[in-house]
């Protein structure tokens, strides 16, 4: 007789299983995602789920080791299920402890550009009135070493913070010089639109090894119609500085974000291919944000979620398909929802992240030394709604701001897990809270899900993402190396 | 292959207790070095005064000297300088236990385990062999510190507990320079206390490789042949890693395992994802495989494309991923950067066909039992 024994004298002795936290949604006509605690899908079909629930789930059944591998279900031939689970719970949310990382500095409101959709900027000469004063800086930078986090990135934001160059440099030489003290990982980000950018600008990024964030809205015609400057050579000039700027810092230290405006709806293959050709290692298709001047000027509401979805969907396509044709290039909204489907990571987007961003993700010094809990918060500010404003770096101590009712009330209220709805929600684990925008369309931090533009939106945008590496195992292993980024 | 163990014909030996006994090629020594060494007979070499002389047949020193001599065999012409031996001069068995020129010297700590794979190449035997952790610990002591590597194998070696412990601050006290890689199945590091005694012994270069064949517990439990083991060794895994122990972990690819070999490294990149390396072996057609070859056989050429899945897999998560086991022929084109030529040099070979290769040098090759028992169908040249 064989010394060895089958399989089945290893299974559970029992027929019993125990369900852990899992949540499902319907993903097409027949088919169910089922997402556990720390946020592995499965795909399964009616049957299966019906099956599992009333706990009639067969061992035969093929989707029973999935489920009982990737700890959807626990029978008796093991236990390690809830120690893993917590594993990559407590990681998921590990960021929390570190607490603000992200701490941008809003050095002038001035702008030299007129963009109808822009939130914030003033074309004021006024200097006195719209640039950040030094005092203002030096007490924010107080505030930022008081963050208990380990690695601090400042982002230097404007208007255009180029018009307030010299404060750029004293913001940069103080910092470094404090962090002697902390010895803290310190990064810094200028968001410029780079029409000013000059050499000795740049000597100044390169010494102090700041990166460069810009702006490239798609091809020539559309980032100069919807980026007016005197001139109209928006265009000209931002490819002129991101070259430049590459020369100075290397070609990975120089991004671009775009803006969607209804002009672009119907030509995401041109922007991608602008981007393309610029030298860009991929682009984020971001949908536009419902605040400041874009709500005034009604191009929030010009176009709605399904038109941004198809935008959104024709856009992945082709860069799925730029890839298969051996373009290495990412689409970056979709390699940060992928990092939260696909690892345990949380890729610390302020849009999407519950508890939310606002405040201990990222927090605003403005111009005038209001500190807000978001960019968002501040351009919602600039509307009028004060609902975000922490304080004041002047006026206030660390300890007041960040245990604001401002901030505290919007972040218990709106947290996804507890919220209604959502906390049924198969894609919570992949989904943010983000109360600023639901506060500026809804009234209030929570919002109606059925009715909020942000849940139809990423709720179609999960579903099309799954569906799409559910289908092709070159976009799963793609989407895989995205979400790894 | 190389011949590592067997029976050496005796001229003449003294009647006492086996011993370890360096090897030279050197005659002109001092006594005190002679007295612990083996000297390879030549011509016109003086033999007076070693431990040890070892002869070719018919090649008897003439003079009658003090110590044990054995006659050696073609099979043991790789013998050289500084290479270690056990000798049991009453039974006239010899052991080679470490060889200068290779990197692939493994000490085997014991032959019992808590494990009963399918694939064991090295089936246990429950003995009370605790001699063998004494002679490693000898061992430890003669072999010279710029030794590339080393390996600790068993049966379980982390069956021996503490003595387990203090091999490891001996080897480090005594080959700091040397890499040390532990096979284990990591179930007695579910002990946090034994786990923190391990990493406490801080090491510079240890890496404790450990099998986990399926995401599926009762697969892995099937495999091993041991209810509970998965448990445990995933939570001696993370014992390892929460005291910063480097860990890698090992897969063995077989019909047991193949079907959920995606699942497994998904798996492992969502649970395990701070382990230090992921091997992905090939089968060696030796010890318990061989009578459940029927079981556990499938043609690497036919599972060339999950292991591509697999490795991409691993490498897309930014794990370290090698291939080992494996013949270049049978694999595709897009793994190459995960392979490795990994089979030791003792019992590595090649077939005939192989000759014309033009890939030859970056190929693993076989294992001679491969060669000698089972290999895939599908092995063929490089133009």
């Amino acid at each position: 007789m064989s010394p060895f024994q089958g399989i089945e004298q290893y299974e559970a002795r029992t027929e019993d299983y125990q369900l852990l936290p899992f949540r499902f949604i319907l993903l097409d006509h027949d088919r169910y995602v089922l997402t556990n605690l720390a946020g592995e899908y499965l795909i399964a079909a009616r049957k299966t789920v019906l099956d599992l629930l009333q706990h009639r789930l067969s061992r035969t059944d093929p989707a029973y080791c999935d489920l009982r591998a990737r700890h959807f279900l626990m029978d008796r031939s093991s236990s390690i299920a809830p120690t893993l689970l917590s594993l990559k719970v407590r990681t998921r949310y590990h960021r929390l402890a570190e607490f603000t990382g992200l701490h941008l500095f809003v050095v002038t409101l001035r702008c030299e550009h007129a963009c109808p959709y822009c939130q914030v900027s003033r074309q004021s000469e006024d200097t006195l009135r719209y640039d950040m004063s030094t005092e203002t800086a030096s007490a924010a930078l107080d505030l930022v070493f008081r963050s208990p986090s380990t690695s601090i990135k400042i982002e230097i934001q404007g208007g255009e913070p180029l018009l307030n160059f010299g404060l750029i440099q004293l913001i940069v030489r103080e910092a470094e010089a404090r962090n002697e003290r902390f010895g803290k990982k310190l990064a810094f980000v200028i968001a410029t639109n780079l029409a000013l950018i000059n050499e000795e600008i740049l000597t100044f990024c390169r010494d102090h090894s700041i990166v460069i964030s810009t702006s490239l809205d798609g091809p020539k015609d559309l980032h100069n119609a919807s980026r007016p400057r005197p001139g109209g050579d928006s265009y000209e000039r931002t490819i002129a500085g991101i070259r430049l700027a590459r020369q100075f810092l290397g070609s990975d230290q120089v991004s671009a974000l775009m803006t969607t405006t209804e002009a672009s709806l119907s030509r995401v293959r041109g922007i991608i291919d602008e981007y393309v050709a610029q030298g860009f290692s991929g682009i984020f298709l971001r949908p536009l944000s419902p605040y400041g001047f874009a709500i005034k000027t009604r191009s929030y509401r010009a176009y709605d979620t399904e038109r941004w979805l198809d935008f959104y969907k024709q856009g992945v396509d082709y860069i799925v398909e730029l890839n298969r044709q051996g373009l290495d290039f990412a689409e970056y909204y979709a390699s940060t929802i992928l990092k939260k489907m696909l690892t345990s990571e949380d890729p610390g987007y302020v849009d999407l992240m519950s508890p939310a961003g606002i405040g201990i993700g990222a927090v605003v010094y403005n111009y005038d030394g209001s500190v807000y809990a978001s960019d968002e918060s501040r351009m919602l500010a600039e509307m009028g709604k004060e609902q975000f404003k922490l304080g004041h770096v002047l006026m206030h101590r660390y300890e007041e701001i960040f245990s604001s009712p401002n901030l505290l009330d919007p972040l218990e209220e709106s947290f996804a897990y507890s919220a209604p709805m959502c906390h049924d929600c198969a894609f919570e684990p992949y989904c943010g809270a983000d109360p600023v925008f639901h506060y500026a369309l809804y009234g209030d931090y929570l919002g109606r899900k059925p009715e909020s533009a942000f849940c139809q939106r990423n709720m179609e945008t999960f579903r099309y993402l799954i569906q799409k590496m559910e289908s092709d195992l070159f976009v799963k292993q793609l989407f895989t190396k995205w979400a790894n980024r | 292959m190389l011949k590592l163990h067997g029976q050496l014909p005796i001229v003449n030996a003294s009647r006492g207790a086996p011993y370890l006994v360096t090897v030279t090629t050197h005659d002109q020594l001092p006594p005190d070095q002679k007295r612990t060494r083996a000297l390879l007979m030549k011509p016109r070499f003086d033999p007076t005064g070693f431990k040890t002389i070892l002869v070719k047949k018919n090649e008897s020193p003439r003079e009658r000297t003090e110590g044990d001599v054995f006659e050696l065999s073609a099979d043991y012409e790789y013998l050289d300088e500084g290479d270690i031996l056990r000798l049991d001069p009453v039974a006239g068995s010899m052991r080679c236990l470490y060889r200068r020129n290779s990197i692939h010297n493994t000490i085997l700590l014991t032959e019992q385990c808590n494990h009963y794979c399918l694939m064991c190449s090295q089936p246990p035997k429950d003995v009370d062999d605790s001699w063998l952790m004494d002679e490693a610990m000898e061992l430890i002591g003669l072999i010279p510190p710029e030794t590339e590597a080393l390996g600790f194998s068993g049966g379980e070696p982390t069956l021996r507990g503490d003595r387990f412990i203090q091999l490891l601050q001996l080897t480090k006290d005594r080959l700091p320079r040397t890499a040390i890689d532990v096979l284990s199945n990591g179930r007695a590091f579910k002990d946090l206390t034994f786990a923190a005694k391990c990493a406490g012994v801080k090491h510079p270069d240890l890496l404790i490789g450990i099998p986990i064949y399926s995401d599926d517990p009762v697969r892995h439990d099937y495999v091993v042949q041991s209810r509970g083991a998965f448990d445990e060794t995933i939570e001696g895994i993370l014992n390892l890693k929460a005291v910063n122990q480097r860990v890698e972990i090992r897969v063995v690819i077989h019909r047991q395992t193949v079907d959920r070999l995606v699942q497994t490294c998904e798996f492992l990149a969502r649970n395990l994802l701070f382990v230090d390396h992921v091997a992905l072996m090939g089968l060696e057609i030796t010890g318990f495989t061989r009578p459940n070859l029927d079981l556990l056989w499938v043609d690497p050429y036919d599972y060339r494309d999950v292991l591509s899945e697999s490795v991409k897999l691993l490498n897309a998560y930014g794990m370290t991923a090698s291939i080992y086991n494996h013949q270049l022929c049978t694999l595709n084109s897009d793994v190459r950067g995960n392979y490795r030529k990994s089979i030791s040099d003792w019992k590595n070979e090649y077939l005939d066909v192989c000759a014309p290769c033009t890939k030859r040098d970056e190929c693993g090759g076989f294992f001679s039992s491969s060669k000698l028992y089972k290999h895939s169908a599908h092995i063929k040249a490089f133009p």
